[in-house]
């Protein structure tokens, strides 16, 4: 952490993307982005979803090919014909979110895809494992290279990842959200090698959504928006306010609406008593009154999902008591829960939640549709007007009730998603992510909608892993520790010390290894930081 | 946000236009193949008997030769049907064939004591669906792979209609229900009513399909079961339902044949149905891994495989370059779908 960083960029650089265009039919994904890394840095790429760095990042890999007129210099020689092998052989290494890794072959095996080492025709073992050794335990590595992949963690198989660059003698890596799936430890280490390779002289492309690790590990960052290429700051330039509004070109201020009001004197709505199953979740009590957005915080892995979707009935409990209006109800399973006026919207909205293959309409009909039916026989007049109304109350950007939902962006998809739920008029919703994976633009819609359930009089769970999301959208704040219920941040308390403080507990890290784990804090960096890309422009709200 | 201008509306209607024609190819889009199938074999029925392309001289496109085709597509209708209902929810029957079978022996020994239809016709209703709804139960309450699940009550059912009979087959000529294979004389022909029945199942699930709650519930439960159950869908249900429908159009496809043969043997009948009905399923556009698909595009790829299996035979074409060619056709189709529509497809 005492490396001189913002290193002004001198020398040559390593690689020169110019005039980088990227047309698909009908969409420009990216138009005339430049962008300029030099050997032994770590420059952050910034933007919103669908600014084009995944698209930028693809055609430097060679999965996709430029339009002509852009050119792509590594170490001043052009990329010519550029695709994947071209690529990887001039020096371009790309670790993806989702790992390319074969998990019934060892880790040497991995590191040497492609590249076996030859004896006679036939594989030689012992130089596999002997070169594998070695770029391990450069990276320290706590694994051996006879190890099978599908045994290793998520962060070890990163690590072999890494492992395989390094030895295919890359010049250029590019991570893309490396920390999304690593605990805040497993992050540090993260970071220690990505210096290490710094120091080594290679050139690290680092895309991030999370403003504290950039903050702490990049030279450089450089922004796009829409397709283009908004520009490079040095690090020491850097300040949240001034990387978001690059992000998003205009000014997020009032980015969280919070015009609800409710009264905590009001009967609860939702009251739970004792829930757990003995094994992730243990004894979990609260309630939540109408009109209250009640923020629920915890590290991954606290138990939030978990619970939530015991409480929804679609996991079992094996205790627990629910109380919906004062009245005990059953739920066994989640029919059972939206019967009586709960729904759950799932942190997992690919998996579990949205059916692409289906249109806008059904996809927001699909809970509803039996209600409006005689007989069964669907109603499809009022199933197109009630898709006509969400699309325009949830400012849903599709071209028509009847367009499949996958051509669709994760911010639409999410709000057709709540569109579906909504419906069924629920009065409690759990809301479970219900940011993750949406832009900018979709996230301060979305945040309106909340807000407009809360004062419609619904009960609003919204579980998030975002702090400044908790602390923006909630009235209350309860936080959960190892599947218990750690404790309640109300008014003037919410703020993201607090709540990082009760879920923490007992092992409590430096606020910055904190912020590399579940969370993503911002107080790694100077007053107000945040994770820009989730969570632009928090700044604390006034306490209601 | 912001108004549409001309050129985002210009982008949005063509976005719907594009969409319109994608959800049409994949109903429809093999009906050209049917097309050029049937006026290929137009000429090639001529050539066969008169030595030249003329198109006159072909009986594939006569009247008398039509309605043949569509009673041969008939019971590959029916059974793929109930098939697009068991693929729609990213499942697999392979015991239709098995399941017919028994129909038909269960109808045919019941009818030699009680020759009414009021009766026979319920039993092999019934026993075809009981066996679905057997399938049903083991892949929906205790979660087998439909694969096998409907692999081993492929051999089990089968093992079971041939005990039923004795192991020989019976003979029944003056069955009740006979008459459901009979023709009725129409303008443009004599239609069978193995025809009418089918043409009437197609219509039936169509409407279930596109019409009813069940019918989203399907694609639904097919599209990605998880979120059918987080949306307060029972899984168990749908599942139950699609395959004891495949069941008792089994058993329907069963009468239908027992009708047409007066006899039914438990060792033969309906062997190798299932494969026929699969691939009329998925020459139809119906996605292998569910959610997405038609039973309009069932029926065209019914027919499609009796077009086939017709028109080689008025080509003069020997039985067993029938195989091979029905085979290649089958594979070749679903190729050119798949180039087709890459430029469409979801990545």
């Amino acid at each position: 952490m005492t490396e001189a960083r913002a290193r002004t960029p001198d020398g040559v650089p390593i690689l020169e993307m110019r005039n980088i265009s990227k047309t698909f039919p009908g969409v420009k994904a990216l138009s005339n982005v430049n962008l300029t890394i030099y050997p032994g840095e770590v420059h952050a790429l910034m933007g919103e979803n669908g600014a084009g760095k995944s698209t930028l990042m693809k055609t430097l890999s060679g999965a996709y090919q430029a339009d002509p007129g852009g050119e792509i210099r590594v170490g001043g020689v052009p990329l010519k014909a550029s695709g994947p092998i071209e690529a990887r052989a001039a020096g371009v290494s790309i670790i993806y979110q989702e790992l390319a890794l074969s998990p019934n072959l060892t880790v040497a095996e991995n590191i040497y895809l492609n590249r076996e080492p030859r004896r006679g025709g036939l594989i030689d073992r012992g130089a596999m494992l002997r070169g594998s050794e070695g770029v391990l335990q450069r990276l320290g590595a706590a694994f051996t290279p006879a190890t099978l992949v599908g045994t290793l963690s998520i962060a070890e198989q990163q690590m072999v990842e890494i492992a395989r660059a390094v030895h295919a003698e890359s010049r250029i890596l590019v991570m893309d959200e490396p920390t999304t799936a690593l605990s805040s430890r497993e992050s540090e280490k993260l970071f220690e090698i990505v210096r290490q390779l710094r120091r080594d002289g290679l050139a690290i492309i680092y895309i991030s959504h999370r403003m504290a690790e950039v903050y702490e590990l990049s030279d450089r960052v450089s922004v796009l928006r829409d397709g283009t290429y908004v520009g490079t700051i040095l690090r020491d330039e850097m300040t949240p306010e001034l990387v978001v509004k690059m992000m998003v070109g205009r000014d997020l201020s009032s980015f969280y609406k919070k015009s609800h009001r409710f009264s905590p004197d009001a009967p609860p709505v939702l009251e739970v008593r004792g829930l757990g199953d003995g094994r992730r979740v243990h004894d979990v009590s609260f309630d939540l009154h109408p009109g209250e957005v009640l923020g629920l915080a915890g590290l991954v892995g606290a138990g939030r999902t978990e619970m939530a979707r015991m409480l929804f009935g679609a996991d079992p409990r094996s205790t627990g008591e629910v109380r919906l209006a004062g009245k005990s109800v059953q739920i066994r399973s989640p029919q059972d829960a939206i019967d009586v006026g709960i729904v759950y919207l799932t942190e997992d909205r690919k998996a579990e939640g949205v059916l692409l293959d289906m249109s806008a309409k059904d996809n927001i009909n699909l809970m509803i549709c039996g209600k409006d039916s005689r007989a069964g026989i669907l109603d499809l007049r009022k199933a197109l007007q009630r898709c006509r109304d969400a699309i325009a109350a949830m400012k849903i950007r599709v071209a028509g009730p009847e367009i499949t939902v996958g051509s669709l962006s994760g911010g639409n998809q999410q709000k057709c998603l709540l569109s579906r739920l909504l419906e069924t008029r629920p009065m409690v919703l759990i809301l479970d992510e219900p940011t993750r994976g949406v832009d900018v633009g979709a996230k301060s819609e979305i945040y309106r909608i909340i807000d407009d359930l809360a004062k419609s009089g619904a009960g609003v769970l919204v579980i998030s892993s975002e702090l400044a999301e908790v602390v923006g959208v909630a009235d209350r704040v309860i936080v959960m520790r190892e599947g218990h219920l750690e404790g309640e941040v109300t008014g003037d308390d919410i703020d993201q010390e607090n709540i990082i403080a009760l879920a923490t507990a007992a092992t409590r890290v430096s606020p910055v290894a904190g912020a590399a784990g579940g969370f993503d804090l911002g107080d790694a960096a100077p007053a107000g930081q945040v994770a820009v890309g989730h969570n632009p422009g928090a700044s604390r709200p006034t306490a209601h | 946000m912001s108004t549409a201008t001309p050129a985002k509306t210009e982008a949005r209607s063509s976005a719907v236009a594009k969409q319109r024609m994608r959800s049409f190819m994949q109903t429809a889009g093999m009906l050209p193949v049917l097309v050029l199938l049937a006026i290929l074999f137009q000429f090639l029925s001529a050539y066969g008997d008169t030595g030249s392309l003329h198109w006159e001289a072909g009986r594939f496109l006569t009247s008398a030769n039509l309605p043949v085709v569509a009673q041969l597509a008939s019971i590959n209708a029916v059974l793929a049907t109930g098939m697009t209902f068991v693929i729609l929810t990213g499942g697999i029957d392979l015991s239709v064939g098995s399941i017919l079978a028994v129909s038909a022996m269960s109808a045919l020994i019941v009818a030699t004591g009680v020759n009414y239809s009021v009766v026979t016709i319920p039993v092999g209703l019934l026993v075809g669906a009981g066996f679905g709804l057997v399938n049903g139960t083991l892949i929906a309450a205790l979660k087998l792979p439909p694969f096998i699940v409907t692999l081993g009550s492929l051999t089990a059912v089968r093992g079971l209609a041939r005990l039923f009979g004795n192991d020989t087959t019976v003979f029944n000529s003056d069955l009740s229900f006979a008459g459901i294979a009979s023709n009725f004389s129409t303008p443009i022909g004599d239609i069978s009513w193995l025809t009418v029945i089918a043409l009437a199942v197609v219509a039936l699930a169509w409407f279930i399909l596109r019409r009813t709650v069940l019918g989203i519930h399907i694609y639904a439960v097919g599209g990605n079961p998880a979120a059918a159950r987080l949306s307060g869908i029972k899984v168990w249900f749908i599942l139950l339902f699609a395959y004891g429908t495949s069941g008792l159009l089994s058993g329907l496809a069963g009468l239908m044949q027992a009708a047409q043969l007066q006899s039914a043997n438990g060792l033969q009948l309906g062997t190798g149905y299932e494969l026929d009905a699969i691939a009329a399923v998925i020459l139809g556009g119906t996605s292998f891994v569910g959610g997405v698909g038609s039973v309009i595009g069932t029926l065209i790829g019914a027919l499609i495989i009796a077009v086939l299996a017709n028109g080689l035979i008025l080509a003069g074409v020997s039985d067993v370059w029938q195989y091979i060619i029905k085979g290649l056709v089958i594979i070749g189709a679903v190729a050119l779908d798949r180039l087709r529509n890459q430029g469409g497809a979801r990545t």
